[in-house]
């Protein structure tokens, strides 16, 4: 155990940028995921016959394995090639299902009594999605994001093996030499990271939850 | 849905300071005449004419802004305080804060919840019948001409419901506006309203005071109906 400690302490330098690698890998993913899930979920909740599909067809990607997605995604032009680019367009396309499903859910179960009470005491369809709807499917949404961040931070230890960067090196190389100790040095930051991450965002559902 | 319209050769006027009650069985088209007042819903045909003005050719956000709106359960938003619903218009409408405070306070007076005690509350932290005096402060906050009420006291227990329909007589007397007040309960509308619009299927059966549908029903639909009340 302290000699495993020595070996951390003796390589924090590379842990701590790799541990940025990997932070900035899935803020950059998720911020992605959000900007274009939250929008879309409320579209979608407003266009019944549309959300099957497209909640479908998230769904699809959610099966693709991690490791054939970057791959697949390697060859495509401008989104694709060896680098942090193609990993972040990966992590976002798993992200976006969490987002999207939860932002979808969240504004459908709005009570429709305080819809209708929204719209007939004169709000405009914007006022009533940004002082209404959303604030009450915020919890909602606040759990998708999450989910998609702590699965965001374990995916992102595969972007390693298209060149992303991130903790995910450490644990590569760690296999290529056979040396747990280098495995653990990448798996237990990130497991630490999924855990505070979690715990962080948590913090803010619950405070949500509790004023909402 | 295709085929019988909800609702069929309707004409009812409401004057100011008028209460008018629409009563009948579920399904009856109640629901979608208040409805088609606000813009919620439109026609298929005819004109609904608000204060004098098509209201077809009005902007609905603005028009609903000069009508009241109760519905049943309130539909209070459950993420503001009381205070905070019954602000809703005047901050659309953009009152300053003072005068906003000024005339919550004075509303929720009125409804018998004091500022004091109600004002920082959540919906949750109510009972039923406070939650329906709130959302008639609400409704009334920015003193609208026109009311609209659907089943405003349908969701609460018999007591409670005696009891605030009592207070809606006194809070009428200090009030100008109209009112269309929706319900199924015949007792509710000879209460609160001045004049009773029967349906059935669409169709006005017949409009008049208490006195007229029991005395002189129009059918044998409005007379069944007022039985209970025929001495």
């Amino acid at each position: 155990m302290s000699e495993l400690l020595a070996f951390f302490s003796e390589r924090r330098g590379e842990i701590a940028s790799l541990t940025l690698q990997h932070v900035f890998l899935v803020a950059a993913a998720t911020a992605i995921a959000a900007a274009v899930g939250i929008p879309l979920g409320v579209a979608l909740a407003r266009r019944p016959r549309l959300a099957r599909p497209v909640l479908a067809a998230c769904n699809v990607v959610q099966t693709i394995p991690s490791l054939a997605l970057f791959g697949f995604l390697i060859p495509v032009p401008l989104l694709g090639g060896i680098g942090a680019r193609t990993a972040i367009v990966a992590l976002t396309l798993y992200s976006l299902l969490p987002i999207l499903r939860n932002t979808h859910a969240g504004i459908v179960s709005v009570d429709p009594a305080v819809s209708e009470a929204a719209t007939g005491l004169g709000m405009t369809a914007r006022q009533k999605l940004l002082s209404v709807e959303l604030p009450l499917a915020l919890p909602v949404v606040l759990a998708g994001l999450r989910i998609a961040v702590v699965v965001g931070v374990g995916l992102a230890t595969i972007a390693a093996a298209i060149g992303a960067g991130g903790l995910g090196v450490l644990i590569y190389r760690g296999v290529a030499t056979v040396d747990n100790r280098l495995i653990l040095a990448g798996a237990i930051p990130a497991a630490l990271l999924a855990l505070f991450l979690d715990f962080l965002l948590g913090l803010f559902e619950r405070r949500w939850r509790r004023t909402a | 849905m295709p085929g019988r319209p909800v609702l069929d050769g309707l004409t009812l006027s409401v004057a100011p300071g008028e209460v008018v009650a629409l009563v009948g069985p579920s399904g009856c088209g109640k629901t979608t005449a208040l409805k088609l007042v606000n813009r919620l819903l439109e026609p298929d045909g005819g004109t609904i004419r608000v204060f004098g003005k098509p209201a077809g050719e009005e902007d609905p956000v603005a028009l609903r802004r000069r009508i009241g709106y109760v519905i049943q359960e309130a539909g209070l938003f459950p993420h503001r305080t009381v205070e905070e619903n019954v602000e809703t218009v005047p901050r659309l409408l953009g009152w300053p804060a003072p005068r906003r405070r000024d005339r919550s306070e004075e509303l929720l007076a009125m409804v018998g919840l004091p500022a004091s005690e109600f004002a920082r509350r959540y919906p949750r932290e109510l009972s039923g019948g406070q939650r329906q005096r709130v959302g008639v402060a609400r409704a009334l906050a920015a003193d609208p001409p026109l009311l609209l009420m659907d089943e405003p006291f349908g969701a609460l227990d018999p007591i409670a419901r005696r009891g605030i329909q009592k207070e809606f007589r006194a809070w009428r007397a200090r009030l100008t506006a109209a009112a269309l007040l929706v319900t199924h309960d015949l007792a509710e509308a000879f209460r609160l309203a001045d004049r009773i619009a029967v349906l059935n299927d669409g169709r006005v059966r017949q409009v008049g005071t208490r006195e007229d549908l029991v005395e002189r029903p129009a059918d044998a639909f409005v007379r069944e109906l007022v039985q209970d009340f025929a001495s």
